[in-house]
């Protein structure tokens, strides 16, 4: 909420600011200030906006990255619609998030809610719940891989032990989705609790205060304030798991491979892309994915856009607190 | 739960007031019954350390055993060595290291400066500028995996470090983080001493904006560590020779071609994880702190 108070710059503070001076003199006079912001905008244009052009391009060819490309006009997007592999990959993209995210949130905002009450050892918990966040996806996929073996892992070791029946947690279409989801939810959970936990602390206390003396009950403090009053964090968590499930990638190829596992069951978008564009050298048809992928995001962005707007109208008061700012995850960042 | 509900900071007053006995006991009971929930959450979020560790002190067989074995065995060291000896781990904990701390200096240099000019001067065309910025960040970076690969092939970077570090050195994350530090933190009567003291821009920024910056961007610079540290789709496509390996790639390498070894693709990953671990662990305090902030302040 600093944005506001852009007072008196150094600069311009020296007076002579005219309308009418050159813009050479200008340049000369705020070369230090351009030449600090230069690096970003120049390794943008690089690495940022012209990859960004070139693979419009580049799906509009055929070609394996080596020999001579090839222009096919929309023939990548046409076998793209009646792909099969590809439409299943959207579709166990969409559920292990659904899977992932719905159950991920929920128990980001109880922990929070737990960690907000008076307790000790409140820095102690939040490092603990946070570690799983820093921690290499790689070396944990290897281990959630051992713990969800269908033969020797420890989940099924423990189902038999109660009398169960072993269950094909890396082979069956169903179970590979759950550990993919369980892994997704064991990461982030611990970050979006600690984003809601500063939510919870941002909120005034006298809102809760003229609540008490009003006689309301804890549940619909807890529906009346506290959420409405975290929704600009939710969005924002919700946003950042859309774009984290939508890019999908180590879990499942270190998890099953390449292909994605048995059936592919757990093949993701970006998963594909990876498997057609580095695997199988078809770069073009690995462009035409990305955009279909960036087509995906776009109406995910217009829903969520949509579902907060609409919100808005029907509660408009208590929402303009905190806006949401920016990515704060090491994901996003790349 | 009801008398311990904690809002803000102070705790609100049971009405029979905390003088009565039941209310104090409830105020005990559901203590317990938070930090036995805590706790159990706490045990699920660490138990894959615990089981990780575990693993790489046994042999394969051990692990393929049943019933599996909960506690520490004793083929800690003869695991690690057989690591050694099939990848060059160490080589790769070499390259990652040096490739995320070129990235992270890069980064806390060129974003405070970006930062700091945003934050404390005027200049023509600053405020398209920062929106342009703010706009990159809609951009997915898995959409140019392709291109991407393309240009650094054009560059002759692929196997060279240079691809993984260059188009890391700036971003627009830590140069939106840094100006909000910059806007609250440095005062503009400040600089402009120095200024009529004759001091120039970069001057200013390193002895003034720098030193007042240096929470911000000590946190972007283990957030920035600690993100190129765990890369792993990208050195994966462009760092092609197996000498040159990252720790994310040589562990999925190790995982993908010797694990029947089990001991040993564990041990491998105890040492990828283990120093990261302790970095984090170090900053944990100030870094958790920022990751909110980002999110909250806005």
């Amino acid at each position: 909420m600093s944005t506001t108070e852009q007072v008196a710059a150094p600069v311009q503070a020296g007076g002579d600011t005219g309308p009418t001076r050159r813009t050479g003199n200008r340049l000369k006079k705020f070369w230090p200030q351009y030449v600090a912001v230069a690096p970003f905008y120049i390794l943008f244009l690089v690495f940022g906006a012209f990859p960004l052009v070139f693979s419009i391009y580049l799906s509009f060819t055929q070609w394996d990255g080596m020999g001579p490309q090839k222009f096919v006009g929309l023939a990548q997007y046409r076998y793209l619609i009646t792909d099969g592999r590809f439409w299943n990959a959207v579709e166990n993209t969409f559920i292990i998030w659904f899977m992932s995210t719905v159950p991920m949130l929920i128990l980001a905002l109880i922990i929070a809610f737990l960690l907000h009450q008076n307790i000790r050892f409140k820095g102690f918990y939040r490092v603990a719940f946070f570690i799983p966040n820093v921690t290499s996806m790689v070396a944990m996929a290897i281990v959630f891989g051992s713990v969800f073996s269908d033969s020797f892992g420890l989940i099924n070791s423990a189902i038999t032990a109660l009398g169960g029946k072993e269950f094909g947690w890396l082979s069956d279409p169903w179970g590979i989705k759950i550990t993919i989801a369980v892994m997704v939810i064991w990461r982030w959970t611990g970050y979006n609790a600690i984003l809601y936990l500063a939510g919870l602390q941002s909120i005034p206390t006298e809102l809760y205060e003229s609540a008490r003396v009003d006689g309301a009950s804890m549940f619909s403090i807890f529906t009346r304030i506290t959420v409405p009053m975290l929704r600009p964090v939710i969005l924002f968590t919700v946003i950042t798991s859309t774009i984290g499930g939508l890019s999908l990638f180590t879990e499942p190829q270190v998890l099953l491979g390449n292909d994605g596992g048995t059936g592919e069951a757990g093949m993701t978008i970006v998963l594909y892309q990876y498997n057609q564009a580095f695997t199988q050298f078809d770069f073009g048809y690995g462009a035409a994915i990305a955009w279909a992928l960036f087509i995906i995001a776009v109406i995910f962005a217009i829903i969520n856009w949509r579902l907060v707007s609409e919100r808005d109208t029907t509660k408009p008061k208590k929402s303009r607190r905190n806006t949401p700012a920016a990515p704060t995850s090491p994901e996003a960042s790349r | 739960m009801t008398a311990t509900l904690n809002v803000g900071n102070t705790r609100l007053a049971d009405p029979t007031g905390p003088s009565s006995a039941a209310a104090r006991r409830k105020t005990l009971v559901s203590r317990i019954v938070v930090h036995i929930c805590i706790i159990i959450g706490v045990i699920l979020s660490l138990f894959p350390f615990y089981w990780l560790l575990t693993m790489s002190t046994h042999t394969t067989a051990e692990i393929f055993g049943y019933p599996p074995k909960l506690g520490f065995g004793s083929t800690f060291l003869e695991n690690v060595k057989a690591v050694i000896t099939d990848v060059d781990l160490f080589k790769a904990l070499l390259n990652t290291f040096l490739i995320s701390a070129a990235v992270a200096i890069l980064v806390m240099f060129f974003d405070s400066l970006a930062a700091y000019s945003f934050a404390k001067y005027e200049f023509p065309a600053k405020n398209v500028l920062f929106t342009v910025l703010m706009a990159t960040f809609l951009v997915p970076g898995s959409l140019s995996l392709v291109p991407s690969f393309v240009l650094m092939s054009w560059l002759g970077w692929i196997g060279n470090f240079a691809a993984l570090i260059v188009p890391g050195a700036a971003n627009a994350f830590g140069i939106f983080l840094l100006r909000q530090f910059a806007q609250s933190s440095i005062p503009n009567e400040l600089i402009e001493s120095a200024r009529v003291d004759g001091a120039g821009f970069f001057r200013t920024w390193w002895s003034i904006g720098v030193p007042m910056m240096r929470g911000g961007v000590a946190f972007l610079g283990i957030f920035t560590f600690i993100g190129t540290w765990n890369d792993y789709v990208w050195p994966l496509i462009v760092l092609v020779n197996p000498g040159q390996q990252t720790l994310q790639t040589a562990l999925a390498t190790l995982n993908s071609i010797y694990s029947t070894n089990y001991g040993e693709v564990m041990a491998g990953a105890v040492i990828s994880v283990v120093p990261l671990i302790g970095i984090f662990i170090i900053g944990s305090r100030h870094f958790i702190a920022n990751i909110a902030a980002g999110a909250i302040k806005g």
